[in-house]
């Protein structure tokens, strides 16, 4: 056979052989995480895991309720801060702003992505929880330390700006030029254009960008464990302390070993985590099919 | 080089005395980042007629059309001297309200670009923005345009459905219900046809000559035989100045200026 041709299908094997192993590897991930929760599934049933909302692991007692929900309000504060801010500066940067100004943010939007996690945490104890603490809280009168859901959920949303706003920006700029000029001819001011025809139009891609967000916001460990107190608690307010899932992992794994399906509740925390957010993934991928389909 | 001032045969320029015209250019400059896009143009455009502007791809024709309606205004780096009357009112004046320009002119585009919402929608897209909110006006509007087009028994039954799932030739035709439902007294081709098939570009052609009696219409048009369809008078612009402007057969039988002879007879493209 030509050298060319064996080429040819020896390049087509190995890329088919790369993507299996990625895969497989997520896979083994999964089984992994199944065979190590056994124990505790064993011990305990599900459901009662799942809502139960006690967490002292000497009495033997394993209630994952307080971390789902600390990992929920952090998100969910996040989000709130991060998606109105991230549409509004997006839309700025695309319909309003110069040229020049676009150049100059976008790569600091990068820039922005790349500082580790571990700064914004220092970021958060040394800014953001001072000032939560003496100068918000109060404001409704509470007492807290800063060390909250609304700490985690503030630096969560400045570590997903980048991300958002990027995706966002990109999204918009594939609007056609001659859309806007349809609305815009018909006497439409340029907020009514963007409100009711760029928005509706960049709707499905906002979405991802959200989705890409959100799925970043899941998995934040250690900025977030930096701030947000780590008590399992369920939290009631945002100014009390939460204790997201990843912190629960990172704070636990190697120690305290010793004490009888510890071990095998933090891998199910870790399960849990992979199936949270495999399950967002997927709904979403939902959503956003239905959405193409309208639009279509 | 050519005069600044157009051509205009005797015969036009007496049918514009007689009646005022509805769109009157006066020494419009117009430069995009410092390169001269239009240089003194003066046209009269004629009330209740075709218009159509001709002359090779990259000549200003359709940067003149867009100055007509201020989407010009949205280029980066434009500058525009000089005025463009509608009924006598300076629409570069000052006080002049970008929005109420645009209602009195409809844009038919390249290609349709129908809004992100369904057909019954995008008709009433204009309307709504203006401040009608009565469900049975936007109802009688949205019929009565999707009939002017001829769109409205192949429409009818899927009002809601999403205005992207028509075919080119009918998105088209919504284009132009939508434009025509703000009631604008002048209709904006920019080629408007050249997306679609012979069958709907026919469709499109005998639409604007049938609105004609009411709006006064200005078409970009590439194609010479569109313009002898379609049009009363042609605009020959070549290199951003307006050349010749003249009753179709004039212009295209008995052009005054050698450069449009060139052009009509299909030296130069």
């Amino acid at each position: 056979m030509n050298w060319r041709l064996i080429k040819d299908k020896l390049a087509q094997r190995s890329f088919a052989l790369l993507l299996i192993l990625s895969i497989v590897v997520i896979l083994l991930i999964l089984v992994g995480l199944v065979t190590k929760s056994v124990p505790l599934l064993k011990a305990e049933h599900l459901f009662n895991i799942l809502s139960g909302s006690v967490w002292s692991p000497m009495k033997g007692d394993f209630g994952f309720l307080p971390f789902i929900m600390g990992t929920v309000w952090v998100t969910m504060v996040s989000l709130v801060i991060a998606v109105p801010l991230c549409v509004l500066a997006s839309v700025y940067l695309v319909e309003y702003a110069s040229e020049t100004l676009r150049r100059l943010v976008l790569p600091l939007m990068n820039v922005l992505a790349a500082i580790p996690p571990v700064l914004y945490g220092v970021w958060g104890v040394l800014f953001v929880v001072p000032i939560l603490s003496e100068y918000i809280a109060p404001v409704f009168g509470v007492d807290t330390t800063g060390y909250t859901v609304f700490a985690g959920g503030i630096v969560l949303a400045v570590m997903i700006f980048p991300i958002m706003i990027s995706i966002m920006v990109e999204v918009l700029q594939t609007i056609p030029q001659e859309l806007k000029a349809a609305s815009l001819s018909l006497g439409a001011t340029k907020w009514e254009t963007i409100t009711k025809v760029i928005l509706i139009k960049a709707k499905p891609g906002i979405i991802a960008a959200i989705v890409l967000g959100v799925s970043r916001a899941f998995g934040e460990t250690i900025a977030v464990l930096m701030v947000c107190g780590n008590i399992p608690q369920l939290p009631k307010s945002l100014f009390d302390a939460g204790y997201p899932l990843p912190a629960l992992i990172a704070n636990n794994f190697g120690e305290m070993m010793s004490i009888p399906l510890y071990d095998s509740a933090l891998m199910f925390a870790a399960l849990l985590l992979f199936v949270l957010i495999l399950g967002f993934n997927l709904i979403s991928r939902i959503i956003l099919n239905r959405l193409e389909e309208k639009a279509q | 080089m050519h005069a600044s001032t157009s051509i205009q045969t005797a015969e036009a320029q007496d049918l514009i005395a007689l009646s005022p015209p509805h769109i009157q250019i006066k020494d419009l400059n117009v430069t995009i980042e410092g390169k001269r896009i239009l240089k003194d143009i003066n046209l009269s455009v004629p009330n209740n007629s075709i218009t159509s502007i001709i002359g090779p791809s990259g000549c200003g024709k359709t940067t003149l059309l867009k100055t007509l309606n201020r989407l010009v205004d949205d280029t980066k780096g434009v500058e525009v001297s000089g005025s463009v009357l509608v009924n006598g009112e300076d629409i570069y004046a000052k006080d002049a309200e970008v929005t109420h320009i645009r209602k009195k002119m409809g844009l038919l585009s390249q290609k349709p670009f129908p809004l992100p919402m369904s057909i019954f929608d995008n008709v009433a897209y204009g309307p709504r923005i203006h401040g009608e909110r009565d469900k049975k006006v936007l109802k009688q509007i949205v019929e009565t345009q999707l009939r002017n087009v001829g769109l409205w028994e192949e429409v009818k039954d899927r009002l809601d459905a999403s205005a992207t799932r028509l075919s080119i030739g009918q998105q088209q035709r919504l284009c132009l219900a939508r434009g025509l439902a703000v009631k604008p007294e002048i209709i904006l081709g920019d080629e408007s046809t050249s997306a679609l098939d012979p069958l709907s570009t026919q469709t499109i052609e005998n639409l604007l000559i049938e609105l004609k009696k009411d709006y006064t219409i200005v078409l970009v048009t590439h194609i010479l035989r569109q313009a002898r369809r379609v049009s009363d008078y042609i605009l020959f612009v070549y290199n951003g100045e307006a050349v010749e402007f003249g009753r179709t057969e004039d212009i295209l039988l008995n052009p005054q200026h050698e450069i449009t002879r060139q052009y009509v007879k299909g030296f130069i493209s």
